[in-house]
């Protein structure tokens, strides 16, 4: 817990992570919140989606993380019941949208409608593609499906890598309100080049540049 | 791993498979080889004393040990490597399915989708045949069904190791072929022939049989007929003659499992224990 008496809901203390003896998290030490709104800003290689596959439990590292209370590597599942990812790139799935609605449904048991609902609140209209294979679908609705699931959890923790590059200017602009008025009581971390274009949005900017975290600041 | 994460995966596999042009190519090409060896007569020809139906399952089985080691390796060494590659891994696993239950969920989905079109041929060529009033060998029906399922289990095993192990599709698959070209070196007619020629000690040659699972399957598939020489090669026949027939067919169905098993294992092992991305 926080002085400000907000839950602490990723820890890391000392994070490494190198591949091939090159480190491209170093040292690293975070301290997030619930009701933080992230931006997790750096160029190229800098760390950040690294250090979101860290989180997700999907690289070993060396050093100390917590998601949530709890070991990322030793207690995804349970972890990842509480954190909701939207990629950069969209998988290249090519089962239809019906078929990822169930999936969705089966693995987080919510009713399909409410990812329905959320999709049609951010302008997709999934009533229209269900049989379609989600690879056919444009890139917006890719991400659109994408975002619609991982909202759809309702997770305490939002992990979204670049969320917006495949939205075009509308619809970001849709998704950003939606976004702003999304859970308070959850830690949203957005990861972008687009500074200008989140700022609206978070209460706090980490930039990251080789491995390091360089800025740290609480807007 | 969960039962819930397992079957969620397993039906997304499933699914994404049904959806892929190779699957419908795959299962065409065996449905059409039963009808065309129904309709080019094989039936009423003869092999190592056997005809009708018999006949034609020999065949086809001999198309399998041909084609199906070779498909599943280049099939499946794809299979992790691949979702690495194309983002779907990262994705996947940010949903809560444990490594194992997306390792295995897939390593099943690939075993459905390799082995039942083959058991489906397979039925279709009984069926088939009763309908024509053919004798139907259940025996030789039941063993090849068993062997089919242990040839694919097998390969499939060592084909999501490979995938697991290495870093590029293109390697995956050459490391696949280089296997499958060791696998058929090690057959009666190349090295084994040479290295009873050669008077090497033919336990040591048996040895080297037994291991290679190609070898296995094709003695397994030659076990109910009489051993001659001209016809199984030398390292068949000498293994038919010195094993008995019963516990041949059970150690053909059991040891390329247990192979395909171990290789599986040792694969999930690495892919939970490492970075899966």
């Amino acid at each position: 817990m926080t002085d400000s008496g907000k839950d602490v809901l990723i820890n890391a203390r000392g994070l490494t992570k190198a591949f091939n003896k090159t480190e491209v998290l170093r040292d690293l030490s975070v301290e997030w919140s619930a009701g933080e709104r992230i931006a997790l800003i750096g160029q190229n290689g800098a760390g950040k989606t690294t250090l979101i596959r860290c989180i997700l439990g999907q690289y070993t590292y060396d050093g100390t993380l917590e998601i949530l209370n709890r070991n990322p590597r030793r207690e995804r599942v349970e972890i990842l019941k509480e954190v909701g990812f939207v990629p950069q790139i969209p998988p290249p799935l090519k089962i239809t949208v019906k078929e990822m609605l169930n999936f969705f449904s089966e693995l987080s048991h919510i009713p399909k409608q409410h990812f329905v609902d959320i999709a049609e609140k951010l302008g997709l209209q999934i009533g229209n593609s269900l049989s379609k294979p989600f690879v056919a679908l444009s890139g917006g609705m890719k991400q659109k499906l994408l975002v619609s699931f991982a909202l759809g959890k309702k997770p305490k923790i939002l992990l979204m890598d670049e969320p917006s590059a495949n939205l075009d200017p509308s619809a970001r602009e849709i998704f950003f309100d939606f976004l702003g008025s999304y859970n308070e009581e959850a830690l949203l971390v957005l990861s972008s080049h687009r500074m200008a274009e989140i700022s609206g949005l978070v209460n706090r900017v980490v930039e990251m540049d080789f491995g390091e975290i360089v800025v740290d600041k609480t807007l | 791993m969960t039962k819930q994460g397992f079957l969620a995966i397993l039906r997304l596999d499933l699914n994404q498979s049904l959806r892929t042009k190779g699957f419908w190519i795959y299962s065409l090409l065996f449905g059409g080889f039963v009808a065309y060896m129904f309709i080019s007569g094989i039936t009423e020809s003869q092999i190592i004393g056997f005809v009708g139906l018999g006949r034609l399952l020999v065949t086809f089985m001999q198309v399998c040990m041909v084609i199906i080691p070779i498909y599943v390796l280049i099939t499946v060494v794809r299979s992790i490597v691949g979702d690495k590659e194309n983002n779907v891994m990262e994705y996947m696993l940010s949903l809560p399915v444990s490594f194992s239950s997306f390792y295995w969920g897939k390593f099943f989905a690939k075993f459905i989708v390799i082995y039942i079109p083959l058991l489906v041929a397979f039925f279709g060529a009984v069926i088939w045949g009763m309908i024509i009033s053919l004798d139907v060998p259940w025996n030789l029906f039941w063993l090849y069904s068993s062997l089919l399922a242990a040839m694919v289990f097998c390969f499939l095993g060592i084909g999501m190791f490979i995938s697991v192990y290495t870093r590029s599709q293109e390697f995956a698959v050459s490391s696949a072929f280089v296997i499958w070209l060791i696998l058929v070196a090690f057959l009666d007619l190349l090295l084994m022939g040479m290295m009873l020629k050669l008077r090497i000690n033919p336990d040591a040659v048996i040895g080297v049989g037994m291991l290679n699972p190609l070898q296995v399957f094709r003695v397994g598939v030659l076990v109910l007929f009489d051993p001659k020489l001209t016809t199984m090669g030398p390292a068949a026949y000498y293994i038919l003659d010195t094993v008995s027939r019963g516990v041949f067919i059970a150690f053909a169905i059991i040891y390329p499992t247990l192979l395909g098993y171990l290789f599986a294992w040792l694969g999930n092992k690495r892919f939970k224990n490492r970075d899966v991305i």
